[in-house]
């Protein structure tokens, strides 16, 4: 089960409060009524699918109720970052490319845990 | 190719199995071949089998960047029927039943292919409905679908609990005798075996990066991580990575990948008759050959390619199998994995040839794709052959997106209301 | 448990082991009474009661004993019993700890354990290598289904599956921490308390009862200046008396997920004889952990050679365990056949605890002076570099033959038990489930954790440590804290994977890797020659390490001899990989509390209660429970159903409409919104008027339906369809909030805020008259809406119809639904009121030819389909689904319309499903056009009515078309949707 950051609530949620919504900075076309078939077909069917850095959609169905993005390797699983709908697309930076690789080297010993958030304590 | 059979077995056995063969060849792979298939799952096996024995071309190679029958063919809970609603639907997996029975025989393999008969469950009268549009057009298209009440279901499947107070009562069920399951690696394997035998190249641990196109855009081979191989015509047959491959030719698909995991149970002695499905409550569960309860959970709302999922979804399925089953809360769940099954707009497959000239592609089986496996590498290799689909696949187009003749299963079936 | 001095077996050592020996408990195994100690294992005190064959194997069903003294055994499968409903299969008789009462069963045998009629299999072995049935059982093709297939399902399989439902309850807890370690031997125990000293939030796990791991099997170590086990105790406690330490005994870590959620089970009662009813029989665990410090130990390997399987061969380590941690002595004359100084000291052990040892075989040559000096000190024979090439006994081993690394010197030594070590494998099993890199450890053959995925830290035997100090050292540096002192005797150094006594392919040769599914060193062979190049298909093939111990012991060993057969090194040839969990857990631990009620959310309206006071028979509807009709004594469904409608036409009908979805939308662009979520105009609706809206999804086909009321020029009242709710509020959301963000318009749903009482039929003005107030009913024509009070309750009054009568639909709060609802019913009933379920709803509805969004339509269905284009604004330049509509194929001819149908003969009513033909003669497959989307007998009609979906159907308004069913076609004729009363007088009356 993944750990979401709601960028709404600010805090580390688990996943079964969330409704995924897909691929995130689809606009949908101002002019959608005069958009050609192939023009509609791009917008509502074809999708990237990308294997690594994914930009997604994501709604806390089950908690604030609002729709936003995030960015995560699809091949780890791992968040790199979310933030509010209508925002643009994040420039990612190497380190936060590489910290959501699949594989890393071995952490150094005792270094500061990060502690779960008080909201996932709480639950 | 050595002959199997119960006398070569006991021929064997008197000089230690040493005169087994290799089931496939484990060439290096040539500069150029007529057609290459990347993926050699069970799709991509059969397509190459099928491309040899039904058209004559052998001047082929299947480019695998594991080892074959590793994806979802080695993965998937093997349930086999052809009880869908749409005549294109009903035409593929029927087409595809119709060459499992006959399947082991042909390959001379055993596949083990078993038509215990696959149950699908209704709950509520809107499943009832559901179930009956499915029979009544199943009949008028020649597959075996029937309706059993409550009590048949329970006879079908002395385990099944029929008890009016559960939260999702079982109505009846519809029943196709014909469907069944198969031993999955043994479909790739026999695969393997036979086209291996007519010549085809099977190269694994080749992995492709790139697809090589004329100034015409043409289709003139791959890039693979064991050097570039020519080919003119190119069949994509890779299930979740689907839109990675056809990226690398610039095709964008209608496609999303996501986890989809099953599990088995230790085994036990046979308790288990058939195969049951409820879409109402997500179960699938069969008893293999080997004893285990073979158990299919839903996919994961977010794409992925990581090969795990949430054990929540996990949970769910086995809590729906408790429910219908619940002598079975005492089971104990042995081995769990995940596979990546790619899924389009409508759920069904797309068998067709793309706008770039020599690429074909098979993909979207989404969660199902096992029991279309003969059938689909049929079709596709008389589309990569012929250059035009066979008349089975003629509605698995990629245009249809746009047109949106689309061929709905999942939208027939699930609304609520 | 009874206070006795009767023996608990005849093999227990005199002052060995931690048992306490002042209680015995009693026993059955395969019906036969026997004694055990508390805290004895099956394992344990089948031993000490000399009994080494457990079980058969899976396939050639050869006699089988002990093997481990862990969770890794392949062989000691059994089955455990309470009653009959609470019985277990193929529970490992080495983690199962005896309890008073227990009755234990072997399996896989017939009739009994000594004398097995399926061991023919092991006769004709030689004839069923690994994938013989991949070439045979396919001629006659009809065989396999009724003579080949039975055959090898029956022979298949281990216990028996329960046959009663599990009477014993299951629980979950979500837990968070800094900290949680996997594993209770010395490296877990020494970083749990030293993470916990520091304030961390630990937990701390280990499969077994007693905490210490490996150290419960050794007598010599000491850590601190203390005996180890005191050591262990001590830390235990320490850190059971911490707040912010939480201890968890017989709970395993069985898997690793995603974003450091690791999942325990906890096993609660599965040891006590009486055990409280209030507690669960297991409990699940999903852990959050900050980091995760995996210390699960290793696990010590056999070693491959013909006859390696015979009952009373046990790996050395096991046979400590049981001499000095349960006190049970295994043999009298002990061979060892080991690669691995750590079999050396249990030797050692066993010998001093009056099992003399016969003979140590080492397969090295060199083995370190001291353990040579020792052997020789206790008068041990040695023979390093030499190998045991056979063992003979069939029930139990009897000799074993050994000879020198060059065949030489073949000599036979009796013995009844032989300890075996083939080295240790780290269990890397929980980080590679976490998908950590491993990396092949060539001086010691083994795998190692390497680049890590997740946040987490192996330590000790898991990270490869072969000492006590090295894994203290490693719980120091994953600490940051100082090691603890130690000094022990033992260490795991030396190690052999492979086959030991070489290759032979002999038919007779049995060479075991995996025990339990009996996978021998020559069926790895095979599978090589026969190209399976990858580990994957050697293990697919030959199913080795696929048992239910998954290869714990096995998968080194195939992995060797498949590597040394290719002539390649082991990292080429791949690991398989490692999946959750990592020892079985039940079904019923993993879903815990859902089941019964609590499987799913089960939702009733405020009027429920009454509807069951008055017989109601409900359906399920997603997660509502809805009246589906109200039976009186002696009426069918029909009966009641044909009562309620003719009631409902004739004087009046009441309905529990409050599964409806209600959205409000509210705001200065709520009109705007509405335009562009509806393909109706909303802009020219006048206040306190309602019209039937469409949503449809961006493709253009239908999505929802309802009626929406507006309330004000900024306030709209959307009613949705019962199912939809969910999704419809979804799908708003996803466009006010992405789409179009600065549109002030809010949305909230109401669904579960009114209570919607449905009142149609002739006399609905004047059963509800007596209750409105601040509404004047004269002013309210048909699709209008009121706010006011209703029985002196806040109202939003609808005059609405789904019946195609005069109707209301009186919303009120929702905790007011059930005393109005009798106010009306009080009234209404003289009036002939009636109350009617969703069946008579469907049929009211189907008679005015109202569709039912998911019945009528499927997903596939435009509103032209359904004949609903009237309902989309024709000047409107934006909703939801406009372009999706203008798509070829939705305009294209042919498409299916709804119409209606009547069967010719009028008592004949048509199945919701059939398929429509033009002509019911054709040859299957038959061309279909259509079929029945709702079929009902009409009371009000006197017939039989239906709606279709059919090609082209508008243009075959009288055309007879055909419903061909199993026993022969129905003729039908195409018709109008509207059967009652077209020009909607009743309606608006």
């Amino acid at each position: 089960m993944l750990l979401i950051q709601c960028p709404y609530c600010q805090e580390d949620r688990p996943e079964i409060e969330f409704q995924g919504a897909g691929e995130a900075h689809i606009a949908r076309p101002a002019n959608i009524a005069d958009i050609s078939d192939a023009e509609f077909s791009e917008y509502f069917f074809i999708r990237d699918n990308t294997k690594g850095i994914v930009f997604e959609r994501w709604r806390h169905t089950h908690g604030c109720g609002r729709f936003f993005n995030a960015v995560r390797n699809s091949i780890s699983d791992k968040f790199i970052m979310t933030y509010k709908a209508g925002e643009p697309k994040p420039e990612l930076t190497e380190e936060q490319i590489k910290a959501a690789a699949p594989i890393s080297k071995k952490p150094a010993a005792d270094k500061p845990e990060p502690s779960p958030s008080k909201a996932e304590k709480a639950k | 190719m050595r002959k199997f059979s119960g006398f070569a077995l006991a021929r064997e056995t008197m000089r230690a199995h040493k005169g087994w063969d290799r089931q496939w060849d484990n060439p290096e792979p040539r500069a150029k071949y007529e057609v290459i298939i990347i993926g050699a799952g069970g799709h991509g096996l059969a397509t190459a089998y099928y491309l040899a024995k039904v058209h004559g071309i052998t001047d082929v190679a299947v480019l695998e960047k594991g080892w074959l029958g590793g994806g979802n063919t080695g993965r998937n809970t093997t349930i086999i029927r052809s009880n869908y609603l749409y005549d294109e639907s009903a035409g593929i997996y029927d087409h595809a039943i119709k060459l499992w029975e006959t399947l082991s025989q042909e390959l001379n393999y055993n596949v083990m292919f078993s038509q215990r008969g696959v149950m699908m469950l209704a709950h509520n009268v809107h499943d009832a409905q559901v179930a009956q549009r499915h029979i009544h057009a199943n009949r008028l298209n020649g597959v075996d679908n029937e309706w059993l009440d409550r009590d048949a279901a329970k006879a079908y499947c002395p385990p099944l609990n029929i008890s009016s107070s559960l939260r999702y009562p079982v109505m009846g069920a519809a029943l196709q005798r014909r469907g069944g399951v198969a031993r999955h690696d043994a479909v790739a394997w026999g695969y393997a075996r036979a086209a291996s035998a007519m010549g085809v190249h099977i190269i694994q641990n080749c992995e492709v990066t790139g697809i090589n196109q004329d100034s015409n855009g043409q289709v003139t081979g791959v890039e693979t991580t064991r050097g570039s191989i020519g080919a003119s015509k190119v069949g994509i047959v890779a299930a979740g990575h689907t839109s990675v491959l056809m990226e690398m030719a610039g095709v964008r698909m209608p496609l999303e990948s996501f986890p989809l995991q099953a599990l088995v149970s230790e085994p036990v002695k046979p308790c288990f008759p058939c195969v049951v499905m409820s879409n109402t409550v997500h179960a699938y569960i069969s008893q293999s050959d080997k004893g285990e309860l073979v158990i299919g959970a839903g996919t994961d709302q977010y794409t992925s390619y990581s090969q795990t999922g949430g054990m929540h979804i996990i949970s769910h399925t086995l809590e729906a199998i408790c429910e219908m089953f619940p002598m079975f809360s005492r089971m104990k769940m042995l081995r769990s994995w995940g596979g990546i099954v790619d899924v389009t707009p409508d759920r069904s497959p797309i068998i067709a040839k793309t706008p770039v000239k020599g690429l074909y592609v098979n993909c979207g089986w989404g969660t199902g794709g096992f029991k279309a496996t003969p059938g689909s590498g049929h079709v596709f290799a008389h589309t990569i052959a012929k250059d035009e689909p066979h008349k089975i696949n003629a509605g698995y187009t990629l245009e249809r997106f746009t047109t949106g003749r689309l061929i709905d299963e999942a939208a027939a079936a699930a609304v609520a209301h | 448990m009874s206070i006795s001095s009767a023996s608990a077996g005849a093999n227990r050592i005199k002052n060995r082991g931690r048992l306490n020996r002042a209680r015995t408990i009693s026993f059955t195994w395969d019906g036969k009474s026997l004694n055990a100690y508390d805290g004895d294992t099956l394992a344990s005190a089948l031993l000490a009661n000399g009994i080494h064959l457990t079980g058969r194997s899976f396939k050639y069903h050869r006699p089988r004993g002990i093997l481990s003294a862990g969770p890794e055994e392949p062989n000691a499968i059994v089955d455990i019993a309470r009653d009959t409903a609470r019985r277990q299969p193929n529970v490992r008789a080495t983690v199962q700890e005896v309890f008073d009462g227990m009755q234990a069963n072997s399996q896989n045998r017939f009739p009994a354990l000594i004398f097995d009629v399926g061991a023919v299999n092991d006769f004709f072995g030689p004839f069923i290598p690994a994938g013989f049935y991949y070439k045979t059982f396919m001629w006659p093709a009809s065989f396999w289904k009724h003579v080949y297939e039975p055959f090898i399902r029956r022979a298949a399989g281990l216990g028996t599956a329960p046959t009663e439902a599990d009477p014993d309850t299951y629980a979950n807890r979500y837990a968070h921490c800094d900290v949680l370690v996997a594993g209770g031997g010395p490296a877990g125990i020494a970083a749990a308390l030293a993470a916990a000293r520091k304030g961390k939030s630990v937990i701390l796990c280990d499969e077994n009862a007693d905490f210490g791991g490996h150290l419960r099997a050794d007598i010599h170590a000491q850590i601190d200046g203390q005996p180890a086990m005191d050591w262990v105790a001590s830390a235990v406690a320490e850190l059971r008396s911490l707040d912010n330490a939480t201890v968890l005994n017989r709970t395993t870590a069985f898997g690793y997920y995603t974003a450091n959620m690791v999942a325990l089970a906890e096993r609660v009662t599965d040891h006590i004889a009486d055990p409280d009813p209030e507690l669960p029989r297991e409990r699940l665990w999903q852990v959050r952990a900050g980091t995760v410090l995996i210390a699960t130990g290793a696990i010590e390997r056999h070693l491959v050679f013909h006859g390696n399987d015979r009952p009373a061969v046990m790996l050395a380590s096991a046979a400590q365990m049981f001499a000095n941690h349960f006190g049970v002595s295994i043999g009298k004359r002990v061979g060892v056949y080991t690669a691995c100084d750590s079999a050396w000291q249990a030797a050692f052990d066993l010998h001093e605890a009056g099992s003399p040892i016969a003979l140590i075989v080492d397969t090295r040559s060199e083995v370190p002076s001291q353990l040579l000096a020792k052997a020789n000190d206790l008068g041990i024979a040695v023979k390093p570099g030499h190998k045991v090439t056979a063992t003979s006994g069939r029930l139990r081993i009897s000799s074993m033959t050994v000879e020198a690394e060059n065949g030489h010197g073949k000599e036979k030594t009796p013995i009844d038990a032989l300890i075996v070590s083939g080295g240790w494998t780290p269990s890397v099993h929980l980080f590679s489930q976490s998908r950590g890199r491993l990396k092949f450890d060539a001086d010691n053959g083994r795998f190692l954790p390497d680049e890590v995925a997740e946040n987490c830290i192996c330590i000790g035997g898991c990270n490869g440590a072969m000492t006590l100090a090295d894994a203290l050292d490693d719980a120091a540096n994953a600490t940051g804290s100082k090691p603890a002192n130690c000094e022990e005797t033992g260490s795991m150094v030396g190690y052999q994977i492979g086959t030991s006594n070489g290759k032979t392919d002999s038919a007779f040769d049995k060479s075991f890797i995996d025990f339990q599914n009996d996978v021998t060193a020559k069926d790895i062979r095979l599978a090589v020659r026969e190209g399976m190049l990858s580990i994957e298909h050697v293990k697919r093939y030959t199913t080795t390490g696929m048992a239910t111990d998954q290869g714990k012991m096995s998968n080194m060993h195939g992995l060797a001899i498949a590597a040394t057969e290719l002539g390649r090194e082991i990292p080429d040839i791949g690991l398989t990989t490692f999946r959750a969990p990592y020892t079985p857990v039940t079904f019923g631990t993993i879903i815990n509390h859902a089941k019964g009620k609590l499987f799913d959310v089960t939702r009733t309206t405020p009027i429920h209660s009454w509807a069951q006071e008055h017989g109601a028979v409900f359906e399920d509807v997603g997660n509502w429970k809805r009246t589906w009709y109200f039976p009186k004594p002696g009426e069918d469904m029909q009966a009641a159903v044909n009562r309620e409608c003719a009631a409902t036409r004739n004087a009046a009908g009441i309905f529990d409409a409050s599964t409806l979805g209600k959205i409000e939308v509210v705001g200065p662009d709520a009109v705007k919104f509405m335009e562009l979520m509806y393909t109706n105009p909303w802009q020219k609706l006048a206040v306190g008027r309602c019209r039937y809206g469409i949503m449809l999804r961006e493709d253009g086909f239908i999505y929802d339906d309802g009626v929406v009321g507006r309330l004000a020029e900024d306030r709209f009242h959307v009613t949705t369809t019962t199912g939809g709710a969910p999704r419809v509020l979804n799908h708003m959301e996803d466009y006010l909030q992405t789409e179009f963000p600065d549109w002030k318009v809010w949305l909230t749903s109401t669904s579960e805020q009114w209570a919607v009482i449905a009142v149609q039929g002739p006399k609905a003005r004047e059963i509800i008259e007596p209750f409105v107030e601040d509404i004047d009913l004269d002013d309210m024509p048909h699709m209008s809406i009121r706010e006011g009070r209703f029985c002196g309750v806040r109202t939003r009054l609808m005059r609405v119809s789904f019946t195609g009568e005069l109707g209301f639909e009186i919303n009120v709060p929702a905790n007011y639904g059930r005393s109005v609802w009798e106010k009306i019913w009080e009234r209404g009933e003289p009036l002939g009121l009636t109350p009617y379920g969703t069946e008579a709803m469907h049929v009211l509805r189907a008679e005015k030819g109202f569709i039912i969004v998911g019945q009528d339509t499927d997903g596939t269905v435009t509103p032209d389909d359904a004949n609903l284009s009237w309902a989309i604004g024709k000047k409107k330049t934006d909703f939801v689904g406009i372009r999706g509509l203008k798509r070829i194929d939705l305009v294209a001819e042919g498409r299916r319309q709804l119409v209606g149908l009547k069967t010719l003969d009028p008592r004949e009513v048509l199945e919701e499903g059939a398929q429509i033909v033009e002509d019911p003669h054709q040859p299957i497959p038959m061309k279909m056009i259509g079929f029945v989307t709702s079929s009902y007998w009409s009371e009000n009609c006197g017939r039989s009515i239906a709606l279709a979906l059919i090609e082209n159907g508008r243009a075959q308004m009288g055309e007879k078309l055909h419903v061909p069913m199993a026993n022969g076609a129905i003729a039908v004729e195409v018709c109008e949707t509207v059967f009652i009363d077209p020009d909607g007088s009743k309606l608006n009356g």
